[in-house]
């Protein structure tokens, strides 16, 4: 039992000088308009009518939050523990498959919360689809799908590939040399994963756990459906009618999320860092008499994961469709209702990626190469405003456009739009930007500068095409999330503005469900056409 | 290879164009809703208003809470013309902030007095019975309740699902407070948690449980049974009950129409108002939707049970941000959204 042979492995690149002045402006600019929804629930917060400490320290505070607490922390470990070994299975093994798998494998982060949650449930709970296939292949599955399991359960198979998708693009990148001198030395797989391998994945795995903690604590669906109260629960009911407990909850909320951030960041700091010195595959472990192990491990994960909740619309869709084909009742939408609606997720939420991978870049050069003050503030206020329940961001940007900033005129635009999606989920390309920041050796970069290049001609030939993975990685994050996205979408878009997700509530609320499983498998379907285009061949072409 | 800047700067640019080009005004008459009615529902209303009076529609569709929100929000800088709410609440809680124009007498007059709002500034246009829903192979029509007190009975124990911390069982919950007093519906609550009544989320999961028999009865609007029996026909096994002639568990629930105070259209967006409740629309709402029709002259489609008695709106609430919030109290301090 020896310690990780970390010294070798780590490289001096954090804290070597000071940001430039420029670098420390454009990240305190972009912070400045992170923390627009941050900075309204603290005012809200600060002027509510209510005895802070009483509501507080009240039972009606602290049940959910305990609750809140217990779950989030469940879900992040076993996301973890989950992403990290699909990651690895997908990346560092000869498993069969491992195209189709590295497309399915990030796909359940695109089901709109309460609808994948809804699908799931009533596909495996008596009565539906997967329960009976099950059952006619000898499987009683007598689950009781509510409270801390359930929500347990449905989170941590739709928000593993936070952890996934990080981790992925992480252990394709690192350099083999390590690795292969370790095995020469006759470590033993396993070996070479803790002692090599593992060190140099911490980060990534903790930045998505951290993503996967935080979605669990601003989630609304899947907790609403498995009626587990959290504190997202307690927010949005009193949402309306009583304010002041709503945003002092709110901010409940906030201050967790910024103390799990600071230890992440701790978490973060410790793990050691390669930069990327070749471009050859990945080493490959051979799974041996381990395969079809790992292939029904894998198949099981993603079968429960995807492709229960995608029978579950399937059948609800098939049938709606039946009943179109035989007269009974028509199908209430035609191809315009799908077409525009798909066009605009996918322009949109590409859009949202650029713009997230573009206001993260800065704030990843501030973090991976500089040590600072401003990089933990920075990094604090960014990656709160991933923990702010969507509609607190809607309504904070609504607020601050017409009566604080000098934006007025541009209420109700996409511009608006693009901002909350990105002000909500920019943390999520933040860890991944970071990492692929800290690869770019220091070397190529003063080789360039030797050679003559400039500063912009450097940024786009040597450190781009080597961030490529990892920016992609983060982009597809964002992706994923945007194509899902409600109460912004709702409530910021241009009047008439349709995505799929709109139409998915809007006929799911009517309870058309054949049309809403119809449009959440189209969702399905072109988010897996993008993650392949985007994501997939991006990440795979050094492995 | 695939260079972002190539593919991402024209799509930027394109939607910075798309955004601004937006904001650019027009000639035609343009009138901006604020909906918490599904599109799904009444969006074929709107087209229709459209084509009968050459005016544009603008809706924003979301849950009334929320559309609610964004109005106080917006305040006097609010776009909205018309707010259409889902249940009286919404609308009563922006009455109180002001937020409302009155509404002309001609309209008001339209509906009875239960199915407006006493100082004028909204009107109901279509309504939603709360029912029992209940699972046709397990419970005889003999064997239901005469009223919503008798759920507490041991023949009840385990057997009903209560949608606490939906906003209709709210607004009913709050209208069956007003009317039989806070011991009294703290009793009755704190005896459905005793008898082991369990909680959902949705109306629309509760007509599900029921249908495949997980559950026997759900407290859910009268509504979602409909449509659940549209879409399966004999399949679905759930019926409604809604109770006996004036019980409370049979109340109904208003939606309700609002002209905004900053609207510079006052007399366009009365004219959407009265389309509602006109004849035509009125009937479109019982016949392809399901909902009772308001407007005073024109009866329920034939396959809805009996009017219900009394109407949400029907007790004038002088603050309802604070008889919704202490709903929320007892709701939550019954235990129900544990069970």
């Amino acid at each position: 039992m020896s310690e990780p042979i970390k010294q070798t492995v780590d490289q001096p690149r954090v804290g070597t000088g000071r940001p430039t002045p420029a670098l420390t402006f454009v990240a305190l600019a972009i912070a400045a308009l992170f923390a627009v929804p941050g900075g309204y629930v603290l005012w809200r917060t600060a002027t509510a009518q209510v005895d802070h400490l009483d509501l507080l320290t009240s039972a009606a505070t602290l049940d959910p939050l305990w609750r809140t607490v217990q779950l989030a922390v469940l879900v992040s470990t076993t996301a973890a523990l989950l992403g990290t070994g699909l990651a690895w299975l997908t990346t560092r093994t000869d498993l069969p498959l491992k195209r189709f798998w590295r497309i399915v494998v990030p796909l359940p982060l695109v089901y709109p919360s309460f609808v994948g949650a809804a699908a799931f449930l009533s596909g495996l709970t008596p009565g539906g689809i997967v329960h009976d296939l099950a059952g006619a292949i000898g499987f009683d599955l007598n689950l009781r799908l509510h409270g801390l399991f359930g929500a347990w359960l449905v989170l941590t198979l739709f928000t593993y590939p936070y952890v996934y998708l990080p981790v992925a693009a992480r252990l394709a990148a690192l350099p083999r040399g390590l690795e292969e001198n370790a095995r020469l030395l006759g470590d033993r797989p396993r070996t070479v994963f803790r002692r090599i391998v593992f060190p140099q994945i911490t980060s990534s795995v903790a930045a998505g756990a951290l993503l996967v903690f935080l979605y669990t604590v601003s989630d609304f669906g899947a907790v609403h459906l498995m009626r587990f109260e959290t504190l997202t629960q307690t927010i949005f009911r009193t949402r309306l009618f009583d304010q002041d407990r709503s945003f002092t909850l709110a901010f409940l909320l906030l201050a967790l999320a910024l103390l799990v951030i600071a230890t992440e960041r701790t978490v973060a700091r410790r793990g050691a860092r390669s930069a990327i010195i070749s471009n050859q595959p990945a080493l490959q472990v051979p799974l041996g008499r381990m395969k079809p192990l790992a292939l029904t491990a894998i198949s099981f994960v993603v079968g429960l994961a995807l492709f229960a909740p995608a029978i579950s619309l399937a059948d609800w869709g098939l049938f709606g469709w039946l009943r179109d084909q035989n007269g009974t009742t028509a199908l209430r939408m035609d191809w315009s209702d799908v077409i525009v609606p798909t066009w605009n997720t996918i322009w949109i939420s590409l859009v949202a990626a650029a713009a997230a991978i573009a206001a993260m870049l800065p704030i990843a050069y501030l973090l991976a190469r500089h040590r600072s003050r401003t990089g933990d503030l920075v990094n604090t206020v960014v990656v709160a405003g991933f923990a702010i329940p969507g509609l607190v961001v809607a309504l904070s940007l609504i607020f601050w456009t017409l009566h604080a900033s000098p934006f007025e005129f541009l209420i109700g635009s996409l511009p608006v739009l693009v901002f909350a999606y990105v002000v909500h989920f920019g943390a999520q390309a933040l860890r991944t930007s970071q990492v692929a920041v800290s690869t770019v050796p220091k070397q190529m970069d003063d080789a360039a500068r030797l050679l003559g290049a400039r500063k912009f001609r450097r940024f786009f030939t040597v450190d781009l095409p080597l961030m490529t993975p990892g920016l992609a990685a983060g982009g597809g994050l964002v992706m994923l999330s945007t194509m899902k996205e409600l109460p912004a979408t709702l409530l910021v878009a241009p009047i008439g503005f349709r995505t799929l997700a709109v139409e998915i509530w809007s006929t799911y609320e009517a309870l058309y469900l054949p049309e809403t499983a119809l449009l959440a498998l189209v969702l399905v379907g072109i988010s897996a056409l993008l993650t392949w285009l985007l994501v997939v061949r991006r990440a795979s072409h050094l492995a | 290879m695939f260079r972002p800047k190539y593919f991402f700067t024209p799509l930027l640019a394109f939607s910075l164009l798309f955004g601004l080009t937006a904001c650019g005004g027009d000639d035609i008459q343009t009138l901006t809703v604020y909906s918490g009615r599904s599109e799904k529902l009444i969006g074929p209303i709107f087209e229709a208003f459209e084509a009968s009076t050459g005016i544009a529609l603008e809706v924003r569709y979301g849950s009334s809470n929320d559309l609610a929100l964004v109005l106080e929000t917006e305040g006097d800088k609010t776009p909205a013309d018309v707010f259409l709410s889902r249940s009286p609440g919404p609308v009563g809680y922006l009455e109180d902030q002001n937020a409302l124009a009155p509404l002309s007498e001609d309209i008001l007059n339209q509906v009875s007095a239960g199915h407006r709002s006493p100082d004028g500034n909204w009107v109901g246009f279509a309504g939603r019975g709360r029912v029992l829903v209940y699972n046709i192979d397990e419970t005889t029509e003999a064997e239901l309740p005469a009223s919503v007190f008798d759920l507490t009975d041991e023949r009840f124990r385990g057997q009903v699902a209560i949608p606490g911390s939906n906003s209709s069982f709210q607004d009913w919950f709050t209208i069956f407070r007003l009317r039989n007093g806070d011991d009294a519906v703290i009793n009755w609550l704190d005896g459905m948690v005793a008898n082991g009544a369990r909680f959902y989320p949705k109306n629309g999961a509760i007509v599900e449980a029921v249908g495949r028999n997980e559950i026997q009865f759900g407290l859910v609007n009268h509504y979602y049974n409909f449509q659940k029996v549209a879409a399966n026909g004999d399949a679905q096994r759930s019926a409604n009950w809604g109770f006996s002639e004036g019980d409370d568990g049979g109340l109904m629930i208003i939606a309700s129409a609002a002209v905004l105070n900053q609207s510079d259209h006052q007399d366009l967006a009365q004219e959407l108002i009265a389309f509602l409740l006109s004849d035509e629309q009125q009937t479109y709402l019982t016949e392809s939707v399901y909902e009772y029709p308001l407007a005073i002259g024109v009866y329920p489609a034939a396959v809805l049970p009996d009017t219900p008695a009394d109407t949400v709106g029907a007790i004038p609430i002088d603050d309802v941000s604070s008889a919704f919030t202490r709903t929320m109290e007892i709701i939550e301090a019954s235990g129900i959204l544990d069970q």
